[in-house]
């Protein structure tokens, strides 16, 4: 999960005291060993703010082999800065690993190695000056070259204003040349406003500029090239090719692993697993994707074809109700991600037909010429039943220490969701990333892993459940029916005074930890400002 | 259909106990190129049920495989590869999986893309 500090508001939040004073006496303590922990700058991109630091979690535990699990990521705010914040620190066990998780990411803008940090320029460059100089000079000398950017959160800067900083950057003894294209190095002098909403955040009390060197970045240039409106064969629920990355790396896909998509679709997920190396396989109970397709050049196989990506070892028409794998099979995908169909964009499916929906009809055998080419009827699948099939398959399907990522959905009411996620005995839930999907309903996408073997009680539990499901087909159906929830209509009183609200006020920003409704984002920040106007009094 | 799909798999009709292996009938048989990872042969290797790998790999015409196996043969690199062009490689184009227990018959009309 993320750390505590994501789970307050952030304002009544101690402030890190001096981050950057603890990095430097890390720094002075450690000397010439780079391979330490040490804190890195981590600013993310606006977006996806609940994925943010998942992502690096996960990734960290990819690249770093935190054994202890992930939870040991430490994270820390800058000075007064809301949880939902671009800027972050963050500890990392050494540079190497720093770079990895940044190449690999897809919402982190950049890691930096912090030079220095301060409130206004004074301070920038008195920190920077302090930073020690066996760190600095190795990134200087003469045969290099290097490129400053000019970043700046929740403004826009001038070309003049870029220049002016970089000046004010003269007292760095920058030798080598610059280079725009193909720089060793890249520097970073990054700024976050202190006017208004940044972006829709609550203000900050004291600007905060920061110089760093780039140690990596995300490589989003994968996002106009994996994007769905230049792919062959598409569905309606196709996945976003970033959400479907953030979902590849929840799952920690990499070369050497099987990855396992049940709700397999037109493969976006596969692809963006197949895209980071894993083998890929893939299920579907509707034989016209797996098979067909739209045609010969334009199916689940084209779409790897199209990006040059190694073919999924197998597409099956198979139902998760009944899967088809021999009784003794467990253990054996690495990570098992999907989107189940949850019923509001799409229903979900199961073998059955005409019995389970209208009760007990006169049984239909398949006349035997019609048996080799027959595929069973189908009647809908509840969504509570779906999940509990999905667990159940991945409980037994999953090695241990495996991933399963997949998203749930959930209604938002009085702008928060109900946390009650499914649970199982053989898995931990590490990360529930909310995406807020309308003003009714969100998506969460929860990443589990496999922390127990799969025993035969769990087996027996499940397989009483099953039948369970199967006896009042029709009440879940009905109970579980998040279509209506999502698209009924809210009663009208309260409809026509959303409606006014929504008229004169459209947030912005949805944050989860920011109120939604824009008065109460300026009365916190008022409150804030005053907060620490008399913090400042009584600190003199 | 690939070699590890056919070890994964069981029969699932109604009624029928021990569904696995399916033998092969093949007609028609292709090697498709995957790319080589030895860590993945490792991790998959204590998953394989070895008699039906064996035995489907023999029936699709590839006789490389020892009758039986065991995981020191993994530090092998030429066993390795045989494995590598059995479990993902060989491809079963045209035939027939068939039920052990009902001898019913799944064309690859039916699976082909399986």
């Amino acid at each position: 999960m993320a750390s505590g500090a994501i789970n307050k508001l952030g304002f009544s939040q101690e402030p890190p005291a001096g981050v950057l004073g603890l990095g430097l006496t890390l720094n002075s303590e450690r000397q010439g060993q780079r391979d330490s922990e040490m804190w890195y700058l981590c600013v993310f991109y606006h977006r996806l703010l609940d994925y943010r630091k998942p992502e690096v979690e996960a990734l960290a535990e990819l690249f770093g082999g935190y054994e202890g699990g992930i939870e040991k990521l430490e994270w820390k705010l800058p000075l007064h800065h809301h949880p939902d914040s671009p800027f972050h620190f963050v500890n990392l066990p050494s540079e190497l690993i720093a770079r990895n998780i940044a190449n690999r990411s897809i919402l982190v803008k950049g890691i930096y190695e912090l030079w220095g940090e301060g409130s206004n320029f004074e301070e920038l460059e008195e920190s920077v000056r302090s930073f020690p100089d066996e760190r600095k000079l190795p990134f200087l000398t003469s045969d290099s070259t290097f490129k400053i950017t000019v970043d700046s959160f929740g403004k826009v800067m001038s070309f003049q204003e870029q220049n002016d900083w970089i000046k004010g950057l003269s007292f760095i003894p920058f030798k080598g040349r610059v280079n725009l294209r193909n720089p060793d190095h890249k520097f970073w002098l990054m700024e976050t406003d202190d006017y208004g909403s940044n972006n829709g955040l609550p203000p900050i009390v004291q600007k905060r500029i920061f110089f760093g060197r780039e140690i990596g970045g995300a490589d989003r240039k994968l996002l106009p090239t994996y994007q769905l409106k230049s792919r062959n064969y598409i569905g309606p629920t196709a996945m976003d090719a970033e959400m479907a990355f953030l979902m590849a790396n929840q799952a920690l896909a990499m070369p050497g692993k099987l990855v396992y998509d049940p709700f397999v679709g037109t493969g976006s997920i596969l692809v963006a697993a197949a895209h980071f190396g894993a083998m890929t396989m893939g299920a579907d109970i509707d034989i016209r994707v797996v098979r067909d397709g739209r045609g010969p050049d334009c199916n689940v196989w084209s779409n790897f074809r199209q990006y040059e990506l190694p073919m999924p070892i197998s597409l099956l028409r198979a139902d998760n109700n009944l899967p088809p794998w021999r009784s003794n099979l467990k253990e054996i995908f690495d990570a098992i991600i999907c989107d189940p169909p949850y019923g509001v964009r799409a229903g979900g499916r199961k073998s059955g037909g005409r019995k389970l929906l209208k009760g007990a009809v006169s049984p239909y055998t398949v006349p035997d010429d019609k048996r080799t080419d027959h595929i069973p009827s189908t009647a809908p699948y509840s969504l509570v039943e779906c999940v509990h099939d999905l667990l159940d398959l991945a409980a037994r399907m999953i090695v241990m220490g495996g991933r399963l990522v997949f998203f749930y959905p959930v209604l938002r009411e009085d702008n928060s969701v109900d946390t009650d996620f499914p649970k199982h005995p053989c898995f931990k839930l590490v990360a529930a990333c909310e995406q807020m999907l309308s003003y009714r309903y969100s998506r969460v996408l929860l990443t589990m892993v496999k922390i127990a073997p799969y025993t035969e009680e769990i087996a027996e539990s499940a397989k009483l459940k099953h039948l369970e499901f199967k006896e009042n087909h029709l009440k879940w159906l009905e109970e579980g029916n998040l279509h209506s929830a999502v698209f009924s209509p809210v009663n009208p009183q309260s409809d026509a005074a959303n409606d006014s609200k929504f008229n004169k006020e459209k947030p912005k920003y949805r944050g989860k930890y920011v109120f939604q409704n824009g008065k109460s984002i300026s009365n916190v920040a008022q409150n804030l400002v005053i907060k620490c106007q008399l913090a400042a009094l009584i600190n003199g | 259909m690939r070699l590890l799909t056919h070890n994964m798999q069981a029969c699932n009709i109604k009624g029928v106990t021990n569904g696995f292996p399916f033998r092969v009938e093949a007609e028609e048989v292709m090697e498709k190129q995957v790319d080589f990872n030895a860590d993945f042969l490792r991790n998959l290797f204590p998953k394989i049920e070895w008699k039906a790998l064996v035995e489907a790999s023999r029936a699709m015409g590839y006789h490389e495989l020892p009758d039986e196996a065991d995981s020191s043969l993994l530090d092998s690199d030429d066993f390795l590869q045989k494995f590598h062009r059995a479990l993902p490689q060989l491809h079963l184009e045209e035939g027939a999986f068939v039920c052990p227990e009902t001898g019913r018959k799944f064309p690859t009309a039916l699976i082909k893309c399986i």
